[in-house]
């Protein structure tokens, strides 16, 4: 850590270990209401556990995002953050808003659109929210002494994403624009600017990391965010296919979706190539291990499961049904979840000066996560194909293949438990560094400290 | 080799270029959807309907347009499927068509309600969507005969009503089939919520029948069967229907 206002950060990642704990719990409590016990209908339905789970991740990534940025811009642009305390307002403001949507959602308070569900009025808080964090990030980077590409893709794909959140509040009497204009916010980050924020992490940490020229990094930076763009803006049409729109977006969604697992291929590609060029240079392998297994786990969930099913020929069958859960659980878990548990690993002996990636838990972490995880993606594929193929193609009634596909999601609670395993260990380990110091400042470096320095700070400066 | 000047400027040429041609298909797309999805049928029910199915957050559980949760059936097409009759009996108490089985949350809606869920499901289902929902294409061969319901041999509630099989026998109500045949089968076609009604003019008067229609609680406490709240000629009808079963 070079500035004392990065610590600011640490707030956002609490936040993060605390919401994602949460959205486990609710997960649970859907799969098991699929498995039938479904003993809290009466006091969470399954509406209420689906909005919870979704939004807790939507708002722990983006707490993720908010604090990777307010670590990485101020080391990118060489100067301390613009205000800590706004941060600090803008952190408490957005656990706010969180923990008010959260138990709205309880009392049958929300929108009722997907991913969207946060009500009205607090979308407003929102924006004020995002303008604030938004604001401090823009100004450190403009004041700073130094503008990296790393540091403008991140502004660049956090700034979008805030731009972005505004379709999502345009009120629509039809369904048909009420979708169109949901995906530009939905779809348009995940597979869009998201994905910027998430090449801008990974470029920080491969730099940060393996100490290859920061220069070869970016270059490639910008080629992956590249061919987001080509593929992904067009890629929305794959939404489209059914909700009442015109039918060539079968054509423009099928072919540029064909195209989105380049993107990811290229971070996959990307993370292994930099770290065998540097990799055997960083201390703090678990953070690498994380960082590579993010690109290659994206790879997989959001590239190539998300191309299976976003043919039309195929995703006319596919199209709601657990198939799409399947996509999304390794997708989100591959893609975000893994850059912001990377970038936190990261951070954490940084903010710290410990070096807690060398106890067992971190390793384990890493590998009962992931494993877990894919299970579960398991779980939910057997269990998809069979709805698709039972239901949408034999013709069978919803409810009796729902009974039938019950058993698999007894195999999806076991691995989620193999999954939570991970992620306990995780905290864990994030409990354990304890609190940031100033003390892990590069200026007070203790000799134990600075052997990480010179392994993994010294090239970026170069 | 690639310099990062070049790589740049790919990467926002690209960016540019596609973001045109997105919003140049945005604005056909608005332009040709009016027509796709009828507009015009667009009523203050209907929209009154959308505000119900957002208010209680429907999408959590359901998919309608194949969009939302994979818990609960997809509605797209639902009023085609069932039927408005049997859309507002299960909304007044979902746990009766289903007993013991995945339940829904009893919502309460008043009648006015009802209709604008069912208005609202209604003009969903005349979107063009591009076929989907597609039909399933895979036929059930082996387990009932080519044109009956496939769904209701190896289920307990069919998706599509049945007519009952038996030579000579009148073709049942309307009502009949949309309703009471999710619960009841007659010729092996039909639901097994409740008891088969083969036979059943056998076992039950004219008189008998009609009184536990009007109300099943007041003859059988504790029933799992609905009071429907049938109107008379509906009840006569079926009452008629029913009592040729033998």
């Amino acid at each position: 850590m070079r500035y004392r206002s990065q610590k600011v950060a640490y707030l956002f990642f609490a936040t993060c270990m605390l919401l994602f704990s949460l959205q486990i719990i609710y997960g649970f409590i859907m799969g098991f209401a699929h498995i039938g016990w479904d003993g809290l209908h009466s006091v969470i339905p399954f509406n209420v556990a689906r909005a919870t789970h979704t939004n807790l991740l939507v708002v722990w990534l983006l707490s993720g995002f908010m604090g990777a940025a307010y670590y990485i811009i101020p080391e990118e642009a060489e100067r301390e953050l613009f205000s800590v305390k706004a941060a600090v307002v803008q952190w408490a403001s957005l656990v706010l808003v969180s923990v008010t949507a959260i138990i709205g959602f309880h009392l049958n308070w929300w929108e009722g659109r997907k991913f969207l569900e946060i009500p009205r009025p607090l979308d407003y808080l929102v924006v004020v929210n995002v303008l604030l964090f938004i604001g401090n990030i823009g100004i450190t980077a403009w004041k700073g002494r130094r503008f990296t590409t790393t540091g403008m893709v991140l502004f660049a794909g956090l700034f979008s994403a805030a731009l972005l959140y505004l379709p999502g509040m345009i009120t629509f009497d039809s369904q048909v624009y009420d979708s169109y204009f949901r995906w530009w916010v939905v779809h348009l980050w995940v597979e869009g600017v998201w994905e910027l924020i998430m090449g801008g992490i990974l470029s920080f940490l491969l730099i940060k990391l393996t100490g290859v020229d920061r220069e070869v990094i970016e270059k490639w930076l910008y080629v992956i965010v590249g061919l987001t763009f080509i593929s992904g803006i067009l890629g929305t049409g794959h939404h489209y296919y059914w909700i009442g729109a015109p039918k060539y977006w079968l054509a423009v969604g099928g072919l540029f979706s064909a195209l989105e697992p380049l993107a990811f291929l290229g971070m996959a590609l990307y993370t292994v190539a930099m770290s065998r060029k540097g990799g055997k240079k960083a201390d703090n392998r678990i953070a690498l291990l994380w960082t590579v297994g993010c690109g290659i786990m994206s790879c997989v969930g959001a590239g190539f499961l998300g191309f299976a099913h976003t043919i039309p020929q195929v995703n006319i069958w596919t199209h709601g049904t657990l198939v799409t859960a399947m996509h999304g659980h390794l997708a989100f878990w591959g893609a975000y979840a893994m850059v912001v548990l990377g970038i936190i690993a990261y951070a954490m002996p940084q903010m710290t000066g410990r070096k807690l990636y060398r106890h067992w838990s971190a390793e384990w972490a890493f590998w009962t996560s992931n494993i877990g995880m894919l299970g579960m993606t398991g779980a939910f594929a057997v269990a998809g194909i069979t709805q698709v193929y039972l239901e949408r193609r034999m013709g069978m009634d919803f409810l009796a293949v729902q009974e039938a596909i019950s058993v698999h999601f007894v195999g999806l609670v076991l691995a989620a438990s193999l999954f939570t395993v991970g992620i306990v260990l995780y905290v864990w380990n994030f409990i354990m560094y304890g609190l940031p110091t100033d003390e892990a400042l590069l200026d007070h470096v203790t000799p134990e400290i600075a052997d990480d320095t010179v392994g993994a700070e010294m090239p970026a400066a170069m | 080799m690639l310099s990062k000047s070049q790589a740049r400027t790919f990467f926002l040429g690209f960016t540019v270029l596609f973001s045109g041609v997105f919003l140049g298909l945005t604005v056909d797309t608005i332009r040709q959807t009016p027509a796709r999805s009828h507009e015009d049928k667009l009523t203050a029910q209907v929209v009154a309907g959308k505000e119900i199915w957002e208010a209680n957050n429907c999408m959590g559980c359901h998919t309608i347009l194949g969009e939302g949760a994979y818990y609960a059936p997809e509605l797209t097409k639902v009023v085609e499927r069932r039927g408005e009759a049997w859309i507002k009996i299960f909304l007044d108490d979902p746990a009766a068509m289903y007993p013991g089985r995945r339940q829904m949350v009893k919502y309460d809606f008043t009648d006015e309600e009802k209709d604008q869920v069912v208005a609202f499901l209604t003009w969903v289902g005349e979107i063009d969507t591009n076929g989907f929902p597609a039909k399933p294409d895979m036929t059930l061969t082996g387990i009932v005969p080519a044109g009956a319901t496939a769904t209701a041999a190896v289920s307990a509630v069919p998706t599509h009503a049945g007519k009952p099989p038996e030579a000579g026998a009148a073709a049942p109500p309307v009502y009949f089939a949309q309703v009471c045949q999710s619960c009841h089968s007659v010729g092996g076609v039909g639901g097994a919520v409740g008891p088969a009604l083969d036979g059943v003019a056998t076992r039950y008067t004219i008189e008998k029948m009609d009184t536990w229609l009007q109300d099943p609680q007041a003859v059988k406490p504790g029933t799992a069967m609905p009071n429907l709240k049938l109107p008379d000629a509906t009840r006569a009808e079926l009452v008629t229907w029913l009592m040729s079963l033998d």
